[in-house]
């Protein structure tokens, strides 16, 4: 009886590396079919809209929230010190180097990230794919890849629009409600957020996180099971382990960053 | 959605982007003050203790920022921290212009003040100030307090 | 479209050459051994009960799966011996599909999914496949059709597009899985009518997969029988219908019992109304 029990963990294991090699192996084509879009730049133009631009609204509501959420927390924990003015740097210190990177790459996986993974999947279940093969134009190089590169260049963008709009969320609490001067929230800032270390890191971050959530929902598209329970799934598994991967690398990616 | 109203929505997006990495460069970060390395010139002062003396902390005259500190280490034949300092070429301070490390407020960083001395002579590239005043570390002080007290009785 | 002409198979009969074509789906044996030989010109069917794997076929034909044993050869070049792009190449040369979905893009029109093939792989100027994709459209009967979106079309004139976009490139022949499936009998008509005259008229060769024994047979050449993994009988129609295999009789007739049992092996009848009998007056478990 432990033998079987052993021998489904053994399974699932297997399982569990046939994926990652399966998922490997379609990164490296994927890539390799990135050239193809320097002939037909419309399909990348057109990925770029649906993929960056239809997530670009919640992004600049989640943005703004987060960032006023933050001013306000702040300023509770400041007053006490009666440090209140460096309100503006935990805000954005907080932004650039954690939250900014963080929330576009986990509100990019549960949006762009599972409508990608349910387009492709459909795609695999009606057989465009396999239709598309047999009329001899390569899948890959028509669907897959243009959808990669937008999600690509997508998260920087994205993240970049959420942090200036979270700062200015900030500002707007900490002026208009909390009553600080307007010039020193950004004088507090420009003293001592560093360009290099703060902000470029968090780009840096975003680069990352959109590499692998992109990769992650544009594979469980491809390798789903052709069936709407398969669909569900796959999709499921795209929000879930995109999630755990920003979340997983956010860690590691901070350590190896702003270690001290 | 016809493709020319895409293509604008995604040159839309891409330029409100790159208005934010701007923004976020100029005004949120001190993008602005990596600039001028060509106008500066370098300094070197020694301390016995530095405190919470860190690189890029600020170097100010009068409460004014004139430059950044450079770098940081140890000279172990004189036991004492070499703190270099880059000073904007604006600005110049006589030979005998004394250095301590203050702190900005009760919990703020610590920067170091320059206070000019009346030497005709000025400070160029490479050189160092003789008069400096080591942070102050918390405990000595109470340390002190505590002597001084003792004495008293 | 010009085309190398490979004389030995230009002159020869064989399109698609089988020889011990063995595959597996993981324990099942899907072909065991299977040889086939599908002439130019005609109309081949290939037939058989459901799940048979007819549909894998065609995708081993295409060099989407690779067999475990045995080769396919297309006009003359070994299929699963080829490179990717000598692969993409013969496809583009030689094979037209039709799949049981149609598989139209679902965002294009109907116009610039018949339009996909030409321009993907020509560089015809627009004036040029404007016109083509017109004509090929006429040849379906979908001409004023064009502008529709493919979720507009109801699942008939959705192959009929299908058809007109896999004939776009003038491939040497076309493969069709399962067409007559799920249709009424007006669009069966108007399928079976399209294969027969694209055959006669265009010398296309057709490969037609598919368990709708009346419609197939009207219009084959030739019929390759498959069961379980194996060439059961293959034939013209005339000589199938005189077959010795009393299977392949049931098969061909549609009747409803024969070698395949119309029972499914149970115990006999009495011993199951008694035991639920019993079963009822009994405590309940």
């Amino acid at each position: 009886m432990i033998a079987g029990w052993l021998q489904g963990i053994g399974h699932w294991v297997f399982n569990r590396f046939s994926r990652v090699g399966r998922g490997s192996l379609f990164l490296l084509q994927c890539l390799l079919s990135l050239s193809y879009m320097v002939k037909r730049p419309l399909l990348l133009v057109r990925q770029l809209y649906y993929v960056g631009v239809q997530t670009l609204l919640i992004i600049l509501v989640a943005g703004l929230f987060v960032g006023m959420v933050l001013a306000l927390q702040a300023y509770i924990v400041l007053v006490d010190f009666g440090a209140e003015e460096s309100i503006s740097l935990m805000v954005s210190l907080s932004i650039l180097r954690e939250l900014g990177p963080v929330f576009t790459g986990l509100l990019f996986a549960g949006r762009a990230g599972s409508a990608l993974t349910a387009e492709i999947g459909l795609m695999k279940s009606t057989e465009q794919l396999s239709g598309m093969e047999m009329m001899a134009v390569n899948p890959m190089k028509y669907i897959i890849a243009p959808r990669f590169l937008a999600g690509f260049i997508s998260v920087p963008l994205l993240t970049a629009i959420f942090m200036a709009v979270a700062i200015f969320g900030g500002f707007v609490v900490a002026t208009e409600m909390l009553g600080l001067y307007e010039g020193v929230y950004w004088s507090q800032m420009q003293a001592k957020v560093d360009f290099y270390e703060d902000l470029m890191n968090g780009m840096i971050k975003s680069l990352v996180f959109g590499f692998v959530v992109v990769w992650i929902a544009v594979f469980e598209g491809y390798d789903c099971v052709p069936t709407s329970e398969g669909l569900g799934q796959a999709t499921t598994r795209t929000v879930v382990h995109g999630s755990l991967a920003v979340l997983g690398l956010d860690f590691i990616l901070t350590a190896l960053m702003f270690s001290v | 959605m016809s493709t020319r109203n895409i293509e604008i929505m995604v040159g839309g997006f891409v330029v409100l982007a790159i208005l934010s990495m701007v923004m976020l460069s100029l005004k949120v970060s001190n993008l602005a003050s990596y600039g001028g390395d060509d106008d500066v010139y370098q300094i070197q002062a020694q301390f016995e203790n530095i405190g919470g003396l860190k690189e890029r902390s600020p170097v100010n005259a009068g409460g004014v920022r004139v430059g950044k500190v450079a770098d940081i280490s140890y000279n172990n034949e004189q036991f004492t921290a070499v703190v270099t300092m880059q000073i904007e070429a604006a600005y110049r301070f006589p030979v005998d212009t004394s250095a301590s490390i203050l702190t900005a407020g009760l919990l703020g960083e610590q920067y170091v003040g320059l206070d000019p001395g009346g030497d005709e002579e000025y400070l160029s590239q490479g050189g160092e100030l003789e008069l400096t005043q080591s942070a102050l570390i918390l405990e000595q002080v109470i340390g002190q307090f505590l002597f001084s007290k003792a004495q008293e009785e | 479209m010009l085309r190398k002409i490979d004389i030995s198979t230009e002159l020869s009969d064989v399109i698609i050459k089988i020889r011990g074509l063995s595959f597996s789906r993981g324990e099942r044996k899907i072909f065991d051994n299977i040889d086939m030989d599908i002439e130019r010109g005609k109309v081949t069917a290939i037939m058989g009960p459901s799940g048979t794997g007819k549909t894998t076929l065609l995708k081993l034909i295409g060099g989407q799966l690779k067999p475990d044993s045995g080769t396919i050869h297309v006009d003359g070049e070994n299929v699963h011996q080829l490179s990717q792009s000598a692969l993409y190449d013969l496809r583009q040369r030689t094979m037209g599909m039709l799949f049981q979905s149609g598989a139209l893009l679902t965002d294009l029109t109907v116009f610039e999914n018949v339009a996909f093939p030409l321009r993907e792989h020509t560089s015809l100027p627009e004036s040029a496949i404007h016109h083509l994709v017109l004509l090929k459209l006429e040849v379906v009967g979908l001409r004023g059709a064009r502008y529709l979106m493919p979720a507009e079309l109801s699942g008939g004139m959705a192959r009929r597009v299908a058809l007109a976009r896999a004939i776009a490139l003038d491939p040497e022949m076309i493969m069709f899985d399962e067409p007559f499936t799920g249709q009424d009998p007006i669009s069966m008509g108007v399928l079976v009518k399209l294969i027969h005259d694209m055959n006669h008229a265009l010398g296309m060769t057709s490969v037609v997969v598919s368990h709708d024994v009346d419609e197939t047979a009207s219009i084959s050449d030739y019929i390759y029988v498959l069961s379980q993994g194996r060439v059961v009988e293959h034939g013209t129609p005339g000589n199938i219908k005189d077959s010795d295999s009393t299977w392949v009789q049931q098969f061909m007739g549609g009747l409803a019992d024969g070698p395949v049992p119309f029972h499914f092996t149970a115990r006999p009848l009495m011993e199951d109304m008694l035991e639920d009998g019993l079963r009822k007056k009994g405590a309940r478990r």
